[in-house]
């Protein structure tokens, strides 16, 4: 390898009381995928946002060499300076805006606002160019709000591409990529490694980690303590370097079903532009059993999950709580009747950012007299209720009564996975759990769901990671088209074939 | 080649001195025009100064031009909070003023504990219904109350003034659309003798403690901020979203009204159609200038009125026209805007480099 193309010295970041960074040393080669990994809150997305001109480090400095040979050093906190010194960030939330095209949003910055049409056409010219090398597709006429997820994460990427990017940085690109999606988009990103492109990578998911990545670096507590070869690591390494104990294992234990918890019958709503339609879904979750509903994400498990949550009125069919039928199934009413849902956009439906991570956590319950008496808040009770769940579930951050926008992305889900859990639901909707969520948090809420469970509550867990689903589940139940079915088999073969539209087995 | 890079977090301390700076910095950029008027620059505002704080009288007279103000940004701030967007606070104010006079002015009579109470409520709920029907419209159909709110504005006041030439006419007014007097007992009591300071603004200081209480403190705060914050996540919880758009409606439009009641019962004794300068839309700026804050809506509505009541007692002596103190709340607002701005992004000059 030569030089190191990327010198990152002794960058350190405070906030308030809390070190985000603490003096870290980083160096990125020519060519090579370099994988970021560390808890939740480790301070690895801070890193980045350094290295973007986002955030103002405290401390440190950061020395780009050109291709020539020169070298620079970046100013601080300008990303308009990262970008010239081409370095492109694909961030863990989508900063496009939902109701420009694709083309607007990648030319979005790096032209003047009212171009000429010709220049537009040059660079739809550029960007059909870029695509076919690149392999990345994205349909450059639609806006963004009628992409998935999936093409999204494609026009943040292509975005970073076309302001030619030799330094390409994705903050845990995959996290709401299918694997399948999430193939392709490596396979793509490992075609441009050739002509020069270099990668910082942040992910939570191991596999992934040790099938792309070249090297990797360990962040803790916002220090970094270790960097191997990829060669070289294997998974319990990473994850005990990472944690700094040995990680214990989720092993699948088998439920106990009781009498019907949640029943959906024949279910059926017609397709719109928020959502895919569902047909004829029928499904019954009993207490003491983990429902595990895999799936390719956009087959109709948003719709069964807005269903479930009280987002969305069916168009036909019946929903039925502990045997009784519910007409009319709301928020707050799947609330009373002891559904626990955790979102699958937690950005989205979880949380109210600017309100405080106190607040975040009683959003549910502010019937409760214990957060209430005639009305007026109990202002202290919420505080010591915040620092008890905080405590118990290990969230961290600048505290509870810091604006919850500041939370790193693993720690919201947390915040949002203990105000569930918190209130003993007796029917939980998981949908995707664990995404964002470093290992140890990840078996953490596995353990959590298991043992919600096996105090008698009914678990619904949609997710697109079919070893949680297979680890977790005690009956398994196929997404495809907006219909489903269930599925005695537990081989990954015979599901994954369910998933894609094969018979059922 | 300038750019802009975005700060960290903004320090409370900061958000604070942001419109101090800003108001101070409208001042300051009025000595311009007044130089382009011919005025003496210093006298003018030792003038100014002298016409808000020169004696009881102007200091009073000051606090009563404030009233309304208080009323009118409490009633756009509420709404802000929970992104109603209420640009009708003017027609809610002339609303709450003909609820008044309809119940004041002779309907019913009794002591004054019992007839101020009943304006203020009357005012206070057509004020209410005045915006209940755009929220409505918006939570039902999801009609953009930017607009409906705005239009109703113009509605309601030819509705004054066909009012005051019909069925509230004064028969003893000479002729003059005016309504009657409002009785004796429903008039709010002044607090200085001789003034015209008048209880208005001590209940429209009491309704923004209460507001700011409601805000912080209350359940009911709690869900008008989460809605405000992410409608989304809000529903989600379990928060009735269109019920607390339409509770917001309720606070915000009765806000508005009593407005128009503590100018009729409290200042004027009577209805016309000029009762309010451009009260409502004023609000709307007191609002911003706070930082939709209820106590700041206090100290803007303050500066606004101190600076109306100063340049007005300036063009007077000066003879300069009185526009001055639009012109000055208008770049105290833009200073505001601006200083917004910088608290929360930095210029810096882009240095330029071969690729
Ligand atoms: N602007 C900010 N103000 C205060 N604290 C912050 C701010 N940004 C980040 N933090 C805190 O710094 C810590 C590191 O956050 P960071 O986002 O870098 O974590 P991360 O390693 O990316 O975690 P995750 O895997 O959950 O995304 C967190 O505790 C977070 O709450
Ligand atoms: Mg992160």
């Amino acid at each position: 390898m030569s030089g190191s193309i990327l010198a990152m010295r002794g960058m350190t970041k405070r906030f308030g009381p809390l070190l985000a960074a603490d003096s870290i040393d980083l160096d990125l080669y020519r060519g090579e995928v370099l994988a970021l990994l560390g808890e939740n809150g480790a301070g690895k997305t801070t890193l980045m946002n350094m290295l973007f001109g986002e955030y103002t480090p405290d401390a440190g400095e950061v020395r780009i060499r050109f291709p020539g040979g020169d070298e620079e050093i970046l100013p601080p906190g300008q990303p308009q300076a990262a970008i010239s010194a081409r370095i492109g960030m694909v961030h863990q939330h989508f900063t496009l805006a939902e109701n420009l095209t694709v083309l607007d949003n990648i030319l979005l910055g790096t032209e003047p606002l009212f171009s000429p049409k010709r220049s537009r056409r040059r660079a739809r010219a550029g960007l059909h160019r870029l695509m076919e090398t690149s392999g990345l597709n994205a349909p450059l006429d639609v806006r963004i709000r009628n992409l998935s997820v999936g093409e999204r994460q494609r026009v943040e990427v292509l975005k970073a591409l076309y302001r030619e990017a030799r330094i390409l940085v994705l903050d845990e690109p995959t996290a709401v990529l299918t694997p399948q999606e999430a193939d392709s988009l490596f396979a793509a990103i490992r075609d441009l490694l050739g002509d020069g492109l270099s990668v910082i990578f942040i992910s939570h998911k191991l596999r992934e980690v040790l099938a792309f990545s070249d090297r990797i670096m360990v962040l803790r507590h916002g220090r970094m303590i270790g960097e191997m070869p990829t060669s070289e690591a294997d998974a319990g390494g990473i994850v005990r370097m990472m944690v700094g104990e040995e990680q214990a294992r989720v092993d699948r234990t088998v439920g106990k079903p009781g009498a019907p918890a949640l029943g959906l019958a024949e279910i059926s709503v017609p397709a719109s532009r928020g959502h895919r339609g569902l047909f004829d879904v029928s499904l019954t979750i009993h207490e003491g059993e983990i429902l595990g509903v895999a799936g390719v994400a956009g087959n109709g498990q948003s719709t069964l999950a807005q269903i479930t949550s009280g987002l969305l009125q069916p168009g036909q069919g019946t929903i039925s709580i502990g045997g009784r039928d519910v007409r009319r199934l709301s928020p707050a009413r799947a609330l009373r009747e002891g559904i626990g849902r955790i979102p699958e956009d937690r950005h989205q439906d979880g949380i109210v950012a600017d309100m405080s991570v106190a607040e975040n956590l009683v959003i549910e319950r502010l019937d409760s007299p214990e957060i209430q008496r005639q009305g007026i808040l109990r202002r202290s009770a919420i505080a010591a209720h915040a620092r008890t769940l905080i405590d118990a579930h290990d969230i961290r951050g600048p505290g509870p009564q810091a604006r919850t926008a500041l939370l790193s992305g693993g720690n919201i889900q947390k915040l949002i996975l203990a105000r569930v859990l918190e209130a003993q639901p007796g029917i939980i909707l998981a949908n995707q759990p664990t995404r964002g969520l470093d290992v140890r948090a990840a078996s953490e809420v596995s353990r959590r769901l298991i043992e919600a469970r096996d105090r008698g509550a009914g678990v619904l867990l949609i997710s697109e990671d079919l070893d949680e689903i297979l680890t977790l589940s005690d009956r398994i139940l196929v997404m495809h088209n907006g219909r489903i079915a269930e599925t005695k088999s537990r081989d990954r073969a015979v599901i994954g074939a369910m998933m894609t539209g094969g018979a059922a087995a | 080649m300038i750019e802009i890079v975005p700060r960290g977090t903004m320090r409370p301390r900061i958000a604070i001195l942001i419109p101090v700076i800003a108001g101070l910095a409208a001042l300051l950029l009025a000595a311009v025009p007044l130089a382009f008027a011919g005025a003496p620059i210093l006298p003018a505002y030792a003038q100014m100064a002298s016409g808000v704080f020169g004696s009881m009288f102007t200091v009073t007279e000051t606090l009563t031009r404030a009233t309304p103000l208080i009323f009118t940004g409490l009633a756009a701030a509420i709404a802000f909070r929970a992104r109603l967007w209420n640009i009708g606070g003017e027609g809610q104010l002339y609303l709450g003023a003909l609820a008044a006079v309809w119940v004041g002015t002779g309907m019913i009579d009794g002591p004054p504990i019992l007839m101020i109470p009943l304006v203020l409520a009357a005012g206070a709920a057509a004020g209410a219904v005045g915006l209940l029907g755009p929220a409505l419209l918006k939570t039902r159909f999801g009609a953009d109350e930017v607009v409906t709110s705005l239009l109703l504005n113009f509605i309601i006041l030819i509705f004054v003034q066909m009012m005051l030439e019909g069925a509230f006419k004064d028969p003893m007014g000479l002729g003059w659309p005016q309504s009657e007097p409002i009785l004796d007992s429903a008039v709010l009591p002044t607090l200085v003798d001789r003034m015209r300071l008048h209880a208005g603004f001590l209940i429209a200081i009491a309704v923004a403690l209460v507001a700011h209480a409601v805000l912080a403190y209350t359940v009911w705060g709690f869900r008008i901020r989460a809605v405000g914050g992410n409608a989304a996540a809000a529903r989600h919880a379990g928060i009735g979203v269109k019920r607390t758009i339409l509770g917001v409606a309720i606070m915000s439009g009765a806000c508005a009204g009593l407005a128009g009641v503590s100018e009729v019962a409290g200042l004027k004794g009577y209805l016309t159609s000029d009762l309010s300068p451009g009260f409502g839309y004023a609000g709307i700026v007191v609002a911003m200038l706070a930082g939709l804050s209820p106590i700041g809506v206090i100290a803007a509505s303050l500066f606004v009125a101190s600076v109306f009541v100063g340049a007005d007692s300036m063009s007077r002596a000066m003879g300069v026209s009185s526009f001055l103190a639009d012109l000055i709340v208008s770049m105290s607002l833009i200073c505001m805007l601006v200083g917004g701005f910088f608290a929360r992004f930095r210029l810096r000059r882009r240095t330029t480099r071969a690729p």
